[in-house]
């Protein structure tokens, strides 16, 4: 990994100048604009770099709650007994020493877009020329009351956001007895990450089969049909699971009891020794404070020249927060690539210079159904001036033809490529 | 205003001399923006850290003809052909120009 290098640009910057560079000898000192970056998940960490990267003349501020970002994506391996955590688990430090990204670890608690500042829960509020929002999603809790408190929430876990509750899950799926029975509740889409429940229950399977053969993954799933990748999930589990994965389609909950670990379903309750919902979802909350939410009361319609918010001008919105466009997945390649549409969009608007008019990215989503074995879904998206907004490009994307151990290796060098591209 | 942080000043003045009747690869923010894409799986700039094929720095035509056949079916993948396909030809010749001259 090469490295931006400021000795280098200034050799480059005073070689050509008068060419091209005219002015940027002086820049790095004194920085043309601030941009606040809040997250820094897939979107906000790419944003802020790829600024960086691109336009070091443009202060970036990346506000980030937590010490270290964990990767959702490969964090059913952990479930499946193949990932530890830490190997998921990647530093903010290069953005920082790398490409001058002032990293400030702390909670955005307001935005007040007049002012063009964001309050913070310990630092001093922060100013900005743009703002990049990437909060990825909070869950609706108030939809299951009797996950309302957090000791229920502490039984009945999501591990829709890697970290300790993925750790946790995986801990309750080791004290589970052989013969016992764990239940995944998904929700209505759209969700983040449309393929990551199919995938759990194959990780959950995996781990079954090996050590607790006579145990049963249920999958309830309130969408009518599997919702990615189905007939590539449906012949992994046939074949490679008979017996343990059990698909239950329209299993809407209506409650949870986490004392009992039942899940109250319009069809009836299923009682489980593990029970994991992944709660129905929304923008972050910061989103929803600064009144960047437009749709259904939970997503951000966004200009996808941009990623501009509907709402409020001046700030961009990024990743699963997003209300996406027609054919696009909430996933962190998504975000990853949304975040160059958006670093592009707020440097040219920055400068002057035209707006991009033909922003194209892409999405890959792999999946394990093993500890070796991939499938995948892909797609092309290409900014339509008419509908305006992006559209999947007809004809490109696809799936896997069948799970396979090339795209296995293939999975684990992208996401390690990523992660860098994100982070370092 | 654009810049690539990585050039040495030789490439840049390379670049810069080399820009002809069309516009210089690396000096075209837009297909820096789509370039962008790729490094999700192949690396910043198409400089993977390891395991994804190098693209940085690759001569124009071998990566030129290489999406061309992804694009056309000739030649097996497990996910290119299916982005090569998003891409006009005059696009993946323009990726091609802007990651044959990155720095290998």
């Amino acid at each position: 990994m090469t490295s931006f290098n400021r000795r280098d640009f200034l050799k480059a910057s005073s070689a050509v100048g008068a060419l091209t560079l005219a002015g940027c000898a002086t820049t790095p000192r004194k920085p043309i604009a601030r941009v606040v970056v809040i997250g820094g998940g897939f979107g906000g960490a790419t944003a802020a770099k790829y600024i960086r990267l691109w336009a070091p003349q443009i202060e970036v501020v990346l506000v980030e709650r937590n010490p270290a970002f964990v990767s959702c994506p490969l964090s059913n391996l952990v479930l499946g007994g193949t990932k530890t955590i830490e190997q998921l688990t990647t530093g903010y430090d290069a953005l920082g020493s790398r490409y001058g990204v002032k990293v400030v670890r702390d909670v955005a608690v307001a935005v007040d877009p007049d002012k063009r500042q964001v309050r913070l829960a310990r630092g001093d509020a922060l100013d900005y020329d743009r703002l990049i929002v990437s909060p990825g999603i909070d869950f609706l809790y108030d939809q299951i009351p009797g996950l309302a408190t957090e000791e229920a929430q502490s039984r009945v876990l999501h591990a829709w956001k890697a970290g300790l509750q993925t750790v946790a899950l995986r801990k309750q799926l080791e004290a589970i007895p052989d013969g016992g029975v764990y239940a995944l509740h998904i929700p209505k889409a759209p969700y983040r990450c449309p393929p990551g429940p199919y995938e759990r229950a194959a990780q959950v399977a995996f781990y079954f089969k090996q050590h607790k053969p006579r145990s049963k993954v249920l999958v309830l799933d309130s969408n009518e049909d599997i919702v990615s990748k189905k007939g590539l999930f449906t012949k992994a589990w046939a074949e490679r699971y008979p017996g343990i994965v059990e698909y239950h389609p329209n299993s809407e909950l209506i409650d949870v009891d986490a004392r009992t670990l039942t899940a109250k379903l319009v069809g009836g309750d299923v009682r489980a020794d593990v029970l994991n919902v992944v709660p129905p979802q929304r923008a972050g909350d910061i989103a929803k404070q600064a009144g960047l939410i437009t749709a259904n009361d939970r997503w951000c319609g966004v200009d996808w020249l941009t990623t501009e918010s509907l709402a409020v001008k001046g700030i961009h919105v990024l990743g699963d927060a997003t209300l996406s466009a027609p054919g696009m997945p909430k996933s962190g390649f998504m975000a990853n690539n949304q975040a160059k549409l958006a670093a592009d969009a707020v440097i040219a608007l920055i400068t002057g210079r035209p707006v991009n008019p033909h922003p194209i990215i892409a999405n890959t989503c792999y999946s394990f159904v093993s500890d070796t074995d991939v499938v995948h879904v892909a797609s092309v998206h290409k900014y339509d001036p008419e509908k305006k907004t992006l559209v999947a490009v007809e004809g490109a994307g696809g799936l896997s033809s069948a799970a396979n151990e090339l795209e296995g290796r293939y999975a684990q060098t992208w996401a390690r490529n990523i992660w860098a591209d994100a982070l370092q | 205003m654009y810049r690539l942080p990585r050039s040495l000043g030789s490439t840049l003045l390379a670049g810069a001399l080399l820009a002809g009747g069309t516009a210089n690869a690396a000096d075209d923010p837009q297909v820096r923006a789509w370039a962008a894409t790729c490094a999700a799986c192949h690396g910043t700039d198409g400089h993977s850290v390891g395991g994804m094929p190098p693209i940085a720095g690759e001569p124009h035509d071998r990566l030129y003809q290489r999406l061309l056949a992804f694009k056309n079916g000739t030649r097996p993948a497990t996910v290119m052909h299916q982005h090569a396909k998003g891409y006009t030809d005059e696009e993946l010749e323009r990726l091609a120009t802007y990651f044959s001259r990155q720095r290998p």
